[in-house]
């Protein structure tokens, strides 16, 4: 089963170049592992999955990439071919002329719609090379305009286009301090529009990935390429084959709807986050070893307090015990205790089978009206990914990104509260109406994760 | 990839956007080593093949570069600029289709400029912009430049920038205005200023005003650096800010050196749309980030650093030092200190070897020290270019939509009234058909109610306001 992505806007296309990057070479380095028959297992499985056998040269990538000016685009289809193990297909990008001018209204309301058709055969080509398709996975900033806006747009799209393709997006969050002074705006815009097209929302932050490659990397002048590797790693981690719960000895068929399932059970809650333990600069990895009852005990620690990277965990966060009066368990709740949903718990590296996850089968880490057996899934691999010996990924539909989350709408409102900016947003047709519906509903977005 | 048209109006215009082009030229020379016509160069020039037999030439799309011809308009009511550009080394990069000229010139005259030449030249005017937005692909942004003291400047470009609205409303229009410092020999300057901002603040998109105090000291600054003979500190001749050298014109005219720093502006302010980097900014990003509310577009801007060091053994100087130099008032292009003012919003376009992390790192160290108004205390948009301007490794562009550039509007109504309390020189204007008292009156109350605005906002710098309350939702 495959994946088609669609790379929208400049965050879009260089994150999507490097994800690219990260699968072929871990299904490469598969390959030559041992025990081999798995080995070519997963390379087989892998390469159906993200990409397409050409006669002669590379695979190419199982991808569209979209912007509305030609800089990025170019030098994202030059950097895949110099790596020389594949590119992206001669004919599967479209670009413009013209930026959309950081303005969510202008990608949506004018890019979108105008270039709707062309951008629709792209994707239609993508999915027709498919034998069978698992679903779209859709890669874009919130801070822009391309990606925000056309992205949005391109989404409303694909829901009607195939209603019953999965469909993934997976959104960056910019640095709160700013990268455009209009994020906000532009972020509330995406969402909002976003809840009602998308299935599930997979959310990365610019700051938290920013912490990781300063902490935990060692990276002295952090440049967005070593963002984009990071974040390009934990997708990596999530979208490479795996045995699932239902299938022990082939790899899954059909990855995206088990992660539909297991994490998106209710149409209000569709925020997803990501924590991926160990992280670590390439040159360390060789000195490094790790066991499997210390990384999920970190990764348990990092759910329940928030944090995303296994450096400076608050260790006095502590689930509330089975059996404690609501107003106990409001006051743990109260001192940042994250509650899930739902979890999914991905698992790859040597001795996989012998790594004990009850630690999250606990019901205390869990909202009351859910049984605490369906909320966690795990998905297991036995080789190494991504040159790390073992590696666990918890993908997390939580309060995690609530403070985010609030933070965001906060600065939006206030914003909206002296009119700044809007004229830019009426001109195209974006009225005060409109934003007024997307606050209300990330309110209410707000409000279901708060009282979880 | 975008293109852009500059339209230089008067003698300032035509004198800066002369260093622009040369300038241009180098940067490109620079960086595009194999000669060939890429995007880069297409947003604001040309490749033509001369040797057709019509005049004009036509124009090539890729490929090795034949001749440059500049994307440019050149205005002047009287001859002897433009005459001087045309015979001077910079003669080919444009052609007889793109100058209009008169002999007489406005006499310092804004009414001058605006009703008799404007409605004179305004067909001609219109037709000469249609036809160099004709050749191009994707026509984004107009570059307008004059001063805002004289008569042709700020009256015929005043005009130009109604007509570039009128014909072409979804082309973005940043103007470049050179505003009189107070010791102006030209006596009418508050008339033709006050005269202009109003057209300004009613047609442009966004401003960025440039005095020429300013330019003077900074040139001075850099002057002094370069001839104080210390040890250690022989500067790179053709990394200063005013420096044209390595361009195509040969020996520096006086005003070339501030010019320069004018041109310089433009050429920083357009590099993330021509060139390549890790965060994109184009043109239309500036308008819109820069700009919350329509008539609030003046931009306050500042380049960093002025100058290299010669000598490379010593360490370079920090980079922290560059983003702190953008904030001091010695290198703001106009006369105003916008750490002691209220921030509404800031770009900052860093050019060269620098990552997201120096940028984010300089932002936290600054931010405390800086002002931003209460909806925005984010309020930073950036962008990284990785090609850096000759003579430099990076550099850095900060423009600022700060309230400090109301003591100067403040002090060009000063300026007005004086002279208008008097009526002097009134005269002049009304005597040229179509202008009447209420022209004044409805200029300076334009200027009176953007100076209000300001002031409004101001108001609020020590405020602390609390946050907007948030929709409540029923649980």
């Amino acid at each position: 089963m495959s994946v088609v992505t669609v790379q929208l806007g400049q965050c879009g296309n260089q994150i999507g170049q490097e994800l690219f990057d990260v699968i072929s070479n871990d299904s490469n380095d598969a390959r030559t592992c041992s025990p081999r028959a798995q080995g070519k297992a997963y390379h087989a499985c892998s390469q159906e999955r993200f990409f397409n056998e050409e006669a002669s040269g590379d695979p190419s990538a199982r991808a569209v990439l979209i912007d509305m000016e030609p800089k990025v685009i170019t030098r994202t289809i030059a950097t895949a071919a110099k790596s020389g193990r594949w590119k992206y297909g001669e004919q599967s990008f479209f670009c413009q002329k013209q930026g959309s001018g950081n303005n969510w209204a202008n990608g949506f309301r004018v890019h979108g719609p105008r270039h709707q058709e062309a951008m629709g055969d792209l994707v239609r080509r993508e999915v027709e090379r498919c034998d069978r398709l698992a679903g779209i996975l859709t890669m874009m900033s919130v801070a822009g305009g391309t990606g925000s806006g056309v992205g949005t747009y391109v989404t409303q799209c694909l829901r009607d286009d195939y209603p019953h393709t999965f469909i993934l997006n997976q959104l960056t969050w910019p640095y709160c301090t700013g990268e455009v002074i209009v994020q906000n705006y532009n972020s509330v815009l995406t969402l909002s529009h976003l809840y009602q097209y998308s299935d599930a929302i997979l959310v990365h932050e610019n700051d938290a990935v920013h912490r990781i490659c300063a902490q935990l990397m060692n990276i002295k002048h952090i440049s967005f390429s070593d963002v984009n590797k990071v974040i390009a790693h934990q997708l990596g981690s999530v979208l490479q084959p795996a045995h699932t719960g239902h299938t022990h000895s082939q790899y899954s068929r059909n990855p995206m709807g088990e992660l539909m399932s297991s994490l998106v059970c209710h149409p209000e809650y569709k925020l997803l986050s990501l924590c991926t333990i160990p992280q670590m600069a390439s040159s360390s990895l060789p000195y490094s070893a790790f066991f499997w009852p210390g990384l999920l005990k970190h990764l348990r620690q990092m759910l329940i307090c928030s944090a995303r990277m296994e450096e400076g965990i608050d260790w006095q966060v502590r689930a509330p015990s089975v059996g404690q009066g609501a107003a106990e368990t409001r006051g743990i709740r109260e001192l940042g205790f994250n509650t899930s949903l739902a979890n999914l718990l991905i698992l790859r590296g040597k001795d996989v089978s012998s790594a004990d996850t009850g630690g999250f089968l606990d019901p205390a880490l869990y909202c009351p009206w859910l049984p605490a057996e369906g909320a966690i899934s795990t998905w297991r691999s036995p080789l190494p990914f991504n040159k790390y010996e073992k590696s666990a990924t918890l993908v997390s539909n939580s309060q995690s990104l609530l403070k985010p989350l609030d933070h965001m709408v906060g600065k939006a409102w206030n914003m909206f509260a002296s009119r700044a900016y809007i004229h830019q947003y009426t001109k195209f047709g974006i009225s005060e109406e409109d934003f007024l519906d997307c606050f209300t509903c990330l309110e209410q977005v707000i409000s279901s994760y708060r009282y979880l | 990839m975008t293109q852009s048209i500059v339209v230089q109006v008067g003698q300032c215009g035509n004198q800066v956007g002369c260093r622009f082009w040369d300038l241009a030229l180098r940067e490109h020379a620079h960086v595009n080593k194999k000669g060939i016509y890429d995007e880069a160069l297409s947003s604001f020039f040309r490749n033509v093949d001369t040797r057709r037999s019509d005049g004009e030439g036509c124009d090539i799309a890729g490929g090795k570069i034949r001749s440059l011809k500049a994307r440019a308009v050149l205005v002047d009511m009287e001859e002897g600029v433009v005459n001087e550009i045309l015979q001077g080394p910079l003669r080919d990069v444009f052609d007889s289709t793109q100058l209009i000229t008169d002999v007489s010139g406005s006499g310092n005259n804004w009414a001058t400029g605006h009703r008799v030449y404007g409605s004179a030249y305004s067909e001609r005017i219109v037709e000469r912009v249609r036809r160099a937005a004709e050749r191009c692909d994707c026509l984004q942004c107009f570059f307008l430049i004059h001063s805002m003291g004289g008569g042709t400047g700020s009256g015929l470009g005043s005009r130009v920038l109604n007509l570039l609205e009128d014909e072409f409303p979804e082309v973005c229009r940043i103007v470049t205005a050179v505003y009189p410092s107070a010791e102006d020999d030209v006596i009418t300057s508050p008339y033709n200023s006050v005269l202009a901002m109003r057209e300004l603040t009613e047609h442009a998109d966004c401003v960025l005003p440039v005095e020429n105090q300013s330019l003077v000291d900074i040139v001075n600054k850099i002057r002094h650096m370069a001839h104080s003979g210390k040890p250690g500190c022989v500067i790179r001749k053709d990394s200063t800010l005013i420096s044209g050298q390595g361009g195509v014109t040969g020996a520096a005219k006086p005003f070339d050196a501030m010019n320069n720093i004018v041109a310089n502006l433009l050429l920083n302010l357009t590099s993330s749309a021509r060139f390549e980097g890790s965060l994109n900014m184009d043109l239309n990003e500036i308008t819109m980030n820069l700009v919350p509310f329509p008539r609030l577009h003046y931009l306050v801007s500042s380049l960093t650093p002025l100058y290299t060091l010669a000598d490379v053994n010593i360490p370079t100087r920090r980079l922290d030092q560059m983003f702190t130099d953008a904030f001091s008032k010695e290198h703001q292009l106009i006369r105003a200190d916008p750490k002691h003012s209220l921030y509404l919003a800031c770009a900052l376009m860093v050019r060269g070897n620098v990552q997201v992390s120096d940028l984010r790192r300089n932002i936290e160290r600054l931010k405390p020290s800086l002002h931003f108004v209460s909806w925005n205390q984010e309020g930073w948009k950036t962008g990284l270019c990785s090609v850096p301007p000759v003579g430099h490794s990076h550099s850095l562009l900060a423009l600022a939509n700060n309230t400090c550039v109301k003591p100067t509007f403040m002090e060009l109504r000063e300026r007005f009234m004086k002279l208008y309390r008097k009526k002097a020189h009134l005269h002049h204007y009304l005597h040229v058909e179509g202008m009447e008292q209420g022209c004044f009156t409805e200029a300076l109350s334009s200027l009176s109610s953007l100076i209000e605005e300001y002031s409004q906002l101001d108001a609020t710098k020590t405020l602390l306001l609390p946050d907007a309350s948030r929709l409540s939702i029923a649980t």
